[in-house]
């Protein structure tokens, strides 16, 4: 069932946000629609159990939704699933690890991003790959989390409450690493937080996130991108 | 040679050791007697019966019979494997994938074994078909049944990690893979110790029975080895083909987790 005729290309891709999202609903919520350009971060803020993070679950197609996202003009269903979270990646709330060392969990350990200064900015000695999961704190895990994503250099990044668990410095170096890595060019973001501040932060624009729309929010657009 | 036939006194005296099983569990309040005495009734219709289907069977030796009887087999292994499951699968799919598991194992490796090794003619002949899909079936049974359960328990309980391996681009395949080979291991090991323990911890049953009835005790271990491989490849087979199946039915082809296609079986936590 899909809200529009399926069409596998937006009409004019030249001109098209990198990120689009078209009429998307799920469970009782919906049909929601947004873009988020190359450069830009799109803030979404909300009432807790609204459905921000089932929102986040249907963009990388892991539930099941009517309506369609396009990536740089490319809809998600002419692309398989796997490859498709691989460019549009979503960091959730709560990060699971199943193997016993953090090297496992990373598809490439000797990645650039794992040489540079980001782990390093997180806090982290140049050998906290070879360390057990389960001496890594919750907020360990969240900061490992966002490289743990970001080694797939995807083009959409998707954040769920990333910085719930981090104290205001880190809360800043992530920010930060996130831009960072936004500044590589071409990435989107669409970032969910509770913190209005935040939002002001990192958002360029931002909206509030209801149960059958999204109405525009006040609370992004003093970034520019 | 023939074996000496048993009375319906003899039965009477064994069925009364288990009369007084049942006195002692009710004095030390097991709370056991009930099901003991309903258990031990069962078993004696449900064998006079199949004793009286057999005697029909080996009379006559109608391959269509046999069928019948197989069918009726299969159908019930099926669902005492759906039965033993905490969360079932929901719909036709929770019957048919361990039927289809048990049919393609179970049946090929006895047919194999009646036409290839034993040779009997004609290759139906019940006194030898009956037996060996009935020893396979049931393991096969056991075997699939156990690792369905361990498969899509772990899935339930690890769906935040299945989930998040999903998130990071990975395949159903990749993100089930540790899940699906300890649950296959689960249903194999059993077969495997049996092995292992046979004829020095344990003599198979179907082994004494031989020897009970007259056969040269080589001959009957070498029946015992047979059926020995050939409940080891049944339930191998059975057990990759109904987790494949099971896996494969509960990702959909946007390598999703469904795990609304599992329902709790009723009167269960």
């Amino acid at each position: 069932m899909k809200a529009q005729p399926s069409v596998s290309t937006c009409p004019d891709q030249a001109s098209t946000p990198l990120l689009v999202v078209d009429a998307l609903s799920f469970l009782e919520n919906g049909p929601y629609s947004f873009s988020a350009g190359a450069g830009e971060c799109v803030g979404l803020s909300g009432q807790s159990g609204v459905g921000k993070s089932q929102l986040l679950k249907a963009i990388v197609d892991v539930i099941p939704h009517a309506g369609e996202v396009y990536l740089g003009g490319v809809a998600c269903a002419g692309i398989p699933a796997p490859e498709w979270r691989r460019q549009v990646a979503l960091v959730p709330a709560e990060s699971y690890w199943w193997y016993d060392t953090v090297e496992q969990h990373f598809p490439d350990a000797g990645h650039r991003f794992l040489s540079g200064g980001w782990l390093e900015q997180f806090g982290f000695p140049p050998d906290v790959i070879s360390w057990q999961v389960s001496r890594l704190s919750t907020g360990e895990r969240q900061r490992l989390a966002l490289l743990r994503a970001l080694v797939h250099e995807p083009r959409v990044l998707l954040l769920d409450e990333p910085t719930s668990g981090l104290d205001p410095v880190y809360t800043a170096r992530f920010e930060n690493i996130v831009s960072e890595y936004q500044g590589q060019g071409g990435i989107a973001l669409v970032w969910v937080t509770h913190d209005r501040e935040q939002l002001q932060r990192v958002a360029t624009r931002a909206y509030l996130v209801g149960k059958k729309e999204l109405l525009p929010s006040r609370d992004g657009g003093v970034k520019t991108s | 040679m023939n074996v000496i036939s048993l009375s319906v006194l003899d039965l009477s005296i064994a069925a009364a050791l288990l009369l007084l099983l049942s006195l002692v569990s009710l004095r030390l309040s097991l709370g056991l007697e009930k099901r003991m005495l309903l258990g031990g009734v069962r078993m004696i219709v449900q064998l006079l019966l199949v004793g009286q289907v057999l005697h029909f069977l080996f009379a006559d030796a109608n391959p269509w019979w046999i069928a019948c009887m197989s069918l009726v087999m299969l159908l019930v292994a099926a669902r005492e494997v759906r039965a033993r499951q905490q969360r079932q699968l929901r719909g036709v799919p929770g019957y048919w994938i361990g039927t289809a598991s048990m049919f393609v194992s179970s049946f090929a490796v006895t047919f194999l074994a009646l036409t290839v090794m034993v040779q009997v003619h004609p290759w139906y002949t019940p006194q030898y078909a009956i037996p060996f899909l009935g020893m396979v079936l049931g393991n096969t049974m056991t075997g699939v049944a156990l690792a369905t359960d361990r498969l899509t328990a772990k899935l339930y309980e690890q769906r935040g990690m299945v989930e998040q391996r999903l998130l990071l681009g990975q395949t159903w395949q990749e993100a089930s893979g540790d899940i699906r080979r300890e649950c296959m291991r689960t249903g194999m090991v059993p077969i495997i110790n049996s092995m292992a323990a046979a004829g020095i911890v344990s003599l198979p049953g179907m082994m004494t029975g031989q020897i009970l009835g007259g056969t040269p005790p080589v001959e009957a271990v070498k029946y015992q080895i047979l059926i020995m491989f050939l409940i080891a490849a049944g339930t191998g087979f059975g057990v990759i083909c109904s987790i494949w199946m099971t896996s494969r039915h509960l990702f959909d082809s946007r390598h999703r987790l469904c795990l609304d296609q599992l329902i709790l079986r009723r009167g269960s936590a």
